[in-house]
């Protein structure tokens, strides 16, 4: 798993972070609601087996070779003994 | 031996493809490349004025393809360099004047006698962009560090490689790296992250460029620093030299980037 980023709300980063959602319905046609059913039906499907902390998943549509990829990022909860 | 063709495209318009064409071809001219500049921007021609050449058009790209001049006829040489070509558009026509198959006769037919063909192309996504990519090789894709140009060029990568052009290569242009460093402009590695292309080139804002176009004489012309230099380093990289990039990695990017480019 990625580690959490630290929240950096420059221009840049802003800039950088709408693209990235831009791109995501851009690139495979998705609406940014079909998005959201998406992430709530893989977060089901997930919570059936792990504990997910789920207000931090992210997704992204990634360009690999001729390939896209969607990469998804679904941050666990750590277990309490 | 038959040369290479390029399209230099980006969606978006006016982040900077007629000054990418003017300069990158007048500096393989100057490195003694034999160099065709076609201006597929039908209907709206700039290429000859950025070139200063605007005088000299007789003919255009629409009298190549209606058979009312020969090819040789319509190519202006120009003013500085013997070894540069330019195929002025058409103004008073629209895009579909040209078709893609005739576009790719006459870039085959250019390429039989030129190291590199160059091609302007339009804004958008369109005919004109058709006609733009149907003879070319290989693709440069120009984008400023902007989230609508950034988007569009991502777009672009999409169509060029359903068009079976591979391995699209960026230009990022209008770079300003004290932005950067201020994190009000997205930096050459956010960049090149999102789209996942090889970067060909990086080129700063520069008021020079204004100041040229003014005057009809591309940056690379005269001893530029900023912007002549990186317009050269992308036609050396273009003709095959290995031209360094400062290591992307490296935090201290731009303030090197800063150095180089106001000191070499
Ligand atoms: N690096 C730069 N620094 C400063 N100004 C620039 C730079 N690059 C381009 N410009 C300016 O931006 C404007 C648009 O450039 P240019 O005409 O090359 O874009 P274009 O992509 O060909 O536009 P179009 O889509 O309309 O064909 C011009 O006025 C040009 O002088
Ligand atoms: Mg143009």
């Amino acid at each position: 798993m990625k580690k959490k980023k630290k929240k950096d709300d420059s221009s840049k980063n802003v800039a950088k972070e709408r693209l990235q959602f831009i791109l995501v319905q851009d690139r495979i046609n998705l609406s940014p609601s079909e998005m959201e059913s998406l992430k709530k039906d893989l977060l089901q499907v997930m919570k059936k087996y792990v504990d997910v902390d789920d207000r931090e998943i992210d997704m992204e549509i990634n360009r690999e070779d001729q390939m896209m990829a969607m990469v998804a990022n679904f941050p666990l909860r750590r277990k309490e003994q | 031996m038959a040369g290479k063709a390029l399209v230099i495209t980006s969606g978006k318009g006016g982040v900077g493809k007629t000054t990418t064409v003017a300069n990158i071809g007048t500096a393989l001219a100057m490195m003694d490349h034999r160099v065709c500049l076609i201006d597929a921007d039908i209907g709206l021609r700039n290429l000859d004025v950025v070139m200063g050449l605007e005088n000299r058009i007789v003919y255009d790209i629409v009298d190549v393809v209606e058979d009312n001049c020969r090819l040789e006829q319509a190519l202006i040489r120009d003013k500085r360099h013997k070894n540069l070509f330019l195929l002025p558009a058409a103004q008073t026509r629209d895009k579909t004047a040209v078709q893609p198959e005739q576009m790719k006769t006459l870039v085959n037919e250019l390429k039989e006698d030129m190291d590199y063909v160059i091609i302007d192309s339009p804004a958008g996504i369109e005919q004109g962009f058709k006609n733009a990519i149907a003879g070319a090789d290989f693709a440069l894709i120009v984008t400023t560090p902007e989230v609508s140009a950034v988007r569009d060029a991502d777009r672009i990568i999409g169509l060029l490689e359903a068009e079976g052009i591979k391995d699209p290569e960026v230009i990022i242009n209008r770079i300003n790296p004290e932005m950067v460093s201020r994190g009000d402009m997205m930096s050459i590695e956010d960049i090149i992250e999102i789209l996942a292309v090889k970067l060909k080139g990086i080129v700063p804002e520069d008021q020079i460029i204004v100041v040229s176009s003014n005057r009809g004489e591309p940056v690379v012309l005269k001893d530029n620093p900023k912007a002549g230099t990186a317009f050269k380093n992308i036609a050396r990289r273009i003709s095959g030299q290995e031209v360094n990039f400062i290591s992307l990695e490296d935090k201290s990017f731009f303030t090197k980037l800063k150095k180089i480019f106001s000191f070499s």
